[in-house]
């Protein structure tokens, strides 16, 4: 039962979604009037001069054969399948011939770091803060907790993130404006580097966490509100359950589990946060080469971004749905 | 000798809410009169939306906002000693709770925690209340007292969503028992279930009663079930108390026009005539008519009805009304 | 105007509302700027905020009042643009999917269930550089309505699954009434206030798109938006440089538009259904 009614239908929607974001991004420019493929192509013909004539040739070739431009459209969608399965992703026009592939890897390490530790800590301390102010909802603290989350969590990122950073850095100048790690350390297990790293991904990790937790303290306090009006959690209260036990095993760990579920589905828009932050403090991450690729107008790199984070985001979303049943014995025993 | 065990005297709760700036008074316990005895069986009996699961509350001591006890107070003999429960505190309530006044509450998917195991909740229930005690000893204790009743031990090892309603049922019975409790409060136990495990659960209510010779006191809006268990039975209509007899009385000599309507509503064997339901429905409890609550819906209602709320009349010694039709009551007091 | 009446004692309502309408106003006064706001060099650059420049001017030699009231104007268009036209998307598949049901259903529900779960976000991206030329205030409008309607549809659906379970569905069904006849008389009452918060946090959303487009420099940088605006303050370096009347000003003025929005949807939907006050602010 748990294998079919959850399971299943849980991979299959996986393979899905993927197959339609990777679809999207295939047909999208496709379908607008001037092919951007063919457009960059004319783009690099009138710099050619810039380039060796052998790179020139090269890229042309490289894109011809990524986008199979001969044969029909459905060829082409299955030429651009079978490169992709191969987890190839072509190679970045402006940063001739480095691949995708390894400009991806480069950046990687810093967004997944930052957004990793961010979502892990908002979480936590948003389920945290949130489940004691949904408990106590009469209490003054946890009022004036809902209050400052009421102003916080509607801004987005970039606005949060430029009104921290003429805060910190403008009035009070206590940081660095930006940058990953500094010029002159190598990068390393040393301590110089080390310190560096989180010097600058502080600030970018506190907006993060700030406007996270904000967001989950909001929805855990309501859920906590609702649970706790639940027959079950009044039923142990006239049963005389001590309050401690009444608030970790009955409030919280019925409360986590919509927290659960609410976790997959924002992830899309947690990381879509964490590159628009990287980009305000020029974080090194896969934000800020996002940016650099628009301003270069590096398509394949741009297209390559999306088809890594379609991939990434919907299995870390499936990943979180797979864990779920570990938490709900009703989907466990279906 | 004086063998009350919980008494209310004029006890009125309110749910007091307040909607976009206007604040509504919602009178669910309305001057409410009890002396339960010890070792007796006490239904409440009235439709849905009279009160009854309100007044269980405030029985039970357990009102929170938005339900406050306006005036009035409930008392229980806790060894041989009246203690008012608004001079408690919120420990010692709780330390009552299960161990002096339990509560089955009705049967629904809901009432056991649905991410534990049964043994967990028993752990849970059982460790608030004893303390000291190992987790291998609330184990075993929870384990004999299912045996005791009837229950298979491996209900311990399931989920909730994995038992059937009756079972779920008897599982919250079990809880309240575990640790022979003095009064029982069951709010509707056999509502939502089919009637063989209604049966099934009344059975079990009636033998826990009579092993621990405490006091039940049974709410439902089935006069099946009070007839079945009951010794004495109050009417409740709109948060009030308009009649109390014991069960032989009110089923066989009737007097308020309400608990006629709903002792003709029940079927008797052999009598095929049309059964009648009480006409109209019942009123808003935060919109009160006037006089008697049940006047707009009752055959014979006179000017005074619409006037003023009647005190009790003794029909007989057990038997009390509160009803124009016998008289305007004690000393005049309205009930 | 007694849902309105009622939603007014709420301090939320009335304070998000009130802030709504002053910006509506300070949006209104561009019709009367003094300057072109697509040309440079209109008043002398950098100039502090004084009596003559209310909130200083810019280095593109324009004042920062007049500029950010055409940009309130533009992003509010933008947001108007983008909430209307994806309610209309959100209405018709939520309703189409909470009323046939079965697989025209689940097709439905899937599809937008995909749009949640994709990182909608550089798709929006790679969309916006391929039609870059041709990026004006509507084209970008009608961009963000393509994305913005997945999780309303969902709302709505359920809200018709439960309308189409009540008496009056079977009533109109037997006694005759069509299907458009049924959903726009007897559903569309009841799906009004639904639809009304879905787009007042719809707005929120897309003039949140709006801007982080603008930072990128993915929208025409000469039509003055909150985005706009803030990419100028950026590349201009206003931190650095000490013009903190440049970059503050779009700032406070994002930061009253997205909390004056959140507090009206909040309070709307505490009014529909006060036990659950949960929903998605989207902005990215």
């Amino acid at each position: 039962m748990f294998f079919r009614r959850y399971l299943i239908p849980r991979l299959i929607q996986y393979a899905l979604v993927i197959a339609i974001g990777i679809t999207a991004v295939f047909f999208i420019p496709r379908m607008l009037p001037n092919d951007p493929v063919m457009r960059t192509i004319s783009e690099l013909r009138a710099r050619g001069s810039y380039l060796e004539p052998g790179a020139m040739d090269k890229i042309i070739a490289d894109m011809t054969q990524m986008y199979g431009l001969e044969g029909s459209t459905l060829e082409q969608y299955g030429a651009f399948w079978t490169r992709l399965l191969r987890g190839d992703l072509g190679v970045s026009f402006f940063q001739f011939p480095t691949p995708v592939n390894a400009l991806i890897a480069t950046a990687l390490p810093w967004t997944a770091g930052l957004l990793l530790s961010t979502t892990i800590l908002s979480w936590v301390l948003g389920n945290i803060l949130g489940g004691f102010a949904g408990y106590f909802s009469h209490k003054r603290w946890s009022r004036t907790l809902d209050a400052v989350a009421m102003v916080i969590r509607p801004l987005p990122y970039y606005i949060f993130a430029f009104a921290l950073l003429l805060l910190l850095t403008y009035v009070v100048r206590w940081f660095p404006i930006s940058g990953g790690a500094g010029i002159g350390h190598q990068p390393g297990f040393n301590l110089p580097y080390i310190r560096d790293v989180l010097w600058h991904s502080f600030l970018p990790a506190l907006s993060i966490t700030i406007l996270g937790t904000a967001a989950w303290f909001q929805t855990m306090k309501l859920v906590v509100q609702n649970v706790n009006s639940e027959n079950f959690v009044q039923y142990a209260k006239l049963g005389g359950v001590e309050e401690s036990r009444i608030v970790s095993r009955y409030v919280i760990r019925n409360a986590l589990l919509p927290q659960i579920t609410g976790l997959g589905l924002s992830l899309g828009l947690i990381f879509s946060g964490a590159l628009i932050t990287e980009i305000v403090f020029s974080y090194p991450g896969l934000g800020t080469l996002l940016y650099n690729a628009i301003i270069n107008g590096d398509y394949n790199l741009i297209m390559g971004i999306t088809v890594f984070s379609i991939v990434a985001i919907t299995t870390a979303v499936l990943i979180v749905d797979l864990l779920y049943p570990l938490f709900d014995p009703r989907i466990r025993y279906m | 000798m004086n063998n009350t065990i919980l008494k209310t005297e004029a006890l009125q709760a309110f749910y007091v809410l307040d909607l976009y700036g206007k604040s509504k008074v919602v009178k669910a316990v309305n001057d409410v009169d009890l002396a339960i005895q010890e070792d007796e069986i006490y239904g409440i009996a009235g439709e849905s939306g009279c009160g009854k699961s309100t007044l269980l509350k405030t029985l039970a001591a357990a009102t929170e906002p938005p339900l406050r006890v306006v005036s009035g107070r409930v008392c229980y003999r806790i060894d041989g000693v009246d203690v008012d429960v608004a001079t408690l505190s919120p420990e010692a309530k709780r330390k009552l709770r299960l161990e002096y006044i339990a509560y089955v509450p009705q049967g629904s998917m809901s009432v056991l925690n649905p991410v534990a195991k049964i043994k967990e909740t028993y752990r849970d229930f059982v460790e608030s209340h004893v303390g000291g005690q190992s987790k291998v000893d609330a184990f075993d204790l929870a384990r004999r007292h299912i045996i005791e009743l009837g229950l298979p031990p491996k209900v311990l090892d399931a989920y909730p969503h994995q038992l059937s309603g009756g079972m779920r049922q008897r599982v919250t019975i079990a809880l309240a028992t575990l640790l022979s409790p003095r009064i029982i409060i069951g709010d509707e136990p056999t509502t939502a279930l089919d009637v063989v495990v209604q049966r099934g659960v009344v059975q079990l209510l009636k033998d826990v009663q009579r092993n621990l010779r405490n006091t039940i006191i049974l709410v439902t809006h089935d006069m099946g079930v009070h007839a079945n268990i009951a010794d004495r039975i109050g009417i409740m209509y709109a948060g009030k108390i308009v009649e109390q007899a014991p069960t032989d009385k009110i089923f066989g000599e009737p007097a308020h026009p309400y608990t006629q309507y709903l002792i003709n509503s029940l079927p008797k064997f052999g009598d095929k005539s049309t059964r009648e339901s009480v006409p109209g429905s019942p009123p808003s409890l935060a919109n009160l008519p006037s006089g008697c609550p049940f006047h707009p819906r009752c055959p014979h209602v006179m000017e005074v009805c619409k006037q003023q709320m009647p005190g009790f009349t003794q029909l007989a010694p057990t038997h009390k009304v509160a009803c124009w039709l016998f008289g305007e009551g004690e000393n005049g007091k309205t009930a | 105007m007694k849902l309105f009446q009622d939603l007014l004692r709420d301090y939320k309502f009335a304070w998000g509302f009130s802030v709504l309408c002053l910006l509506v106003i300070f949006a209104s006064l561009s019709f009367f700027s003094p300057y072109d706001p697509t040309l440079w060099g209109v008043v002398p650059r950098d100039m502090q905020p004084s009596a003559e420049h209310w909130l200083g001017t810019d280095s593109n030699g324009q004042d920062v009042f007049w500029m950010a009231s055409f940009a309130v104007r533009n992003s509010l268009t933008i947001a108007i643009i983008a909430g209307v036209v994806s309610r209309i998307i959100a209405v018709i598949v939520g309703m189409v999917a909470g009323y046939k049901g079965g697989m025209t259903d689940r097709v439905l529900m899937f599809f937008s269930d995909s749009l949640l779960v994709i990182p909608l976000f550089l798709i929006i991206v790679m969309l916006a550089m391929l039609i870059r030329d041709s990026m004006n205030l509507v084209t970008l409008g009608l961009l963000l309505a393509c994305f913005g309607w997945a999780w309303d549809a969902r709302l709505i659906r359920s809200q018709i699954l439960s309308l189409r379970e009540r008496d009056f569905t079977q009533t109109a069904v037997l006694s005759g009434t069509g299907t458009l006849r049924l959903v726009l008389n007897e559903y569309m009452p009841y799906a009004t206030p639904l639809i009304f918060s879905t787009l007042i946090n719809n707005m929120a959303w897309a003039i949140g798109l709006e801007i982080t487009l603008a930072i990128l420099g993915l929208i025409d940088l000469s039509i003055p938006t909150l985005g706009t605006m803030l990419y100028w303050a950026i590349s201009y370096q206003a931190i650095l440089l000490g013009r903190w009347w440049w970059l503050l000003t779009p700032v406070i003025l994002s930061v009253l538009l997205f909390v004056a929005l959140y507090w009206l949807s909040v309070s709307i939907s505490e009014y529909l259904d006060p036990r659950t006050r949960i929903q998605r602010v989207g902005v990215s």
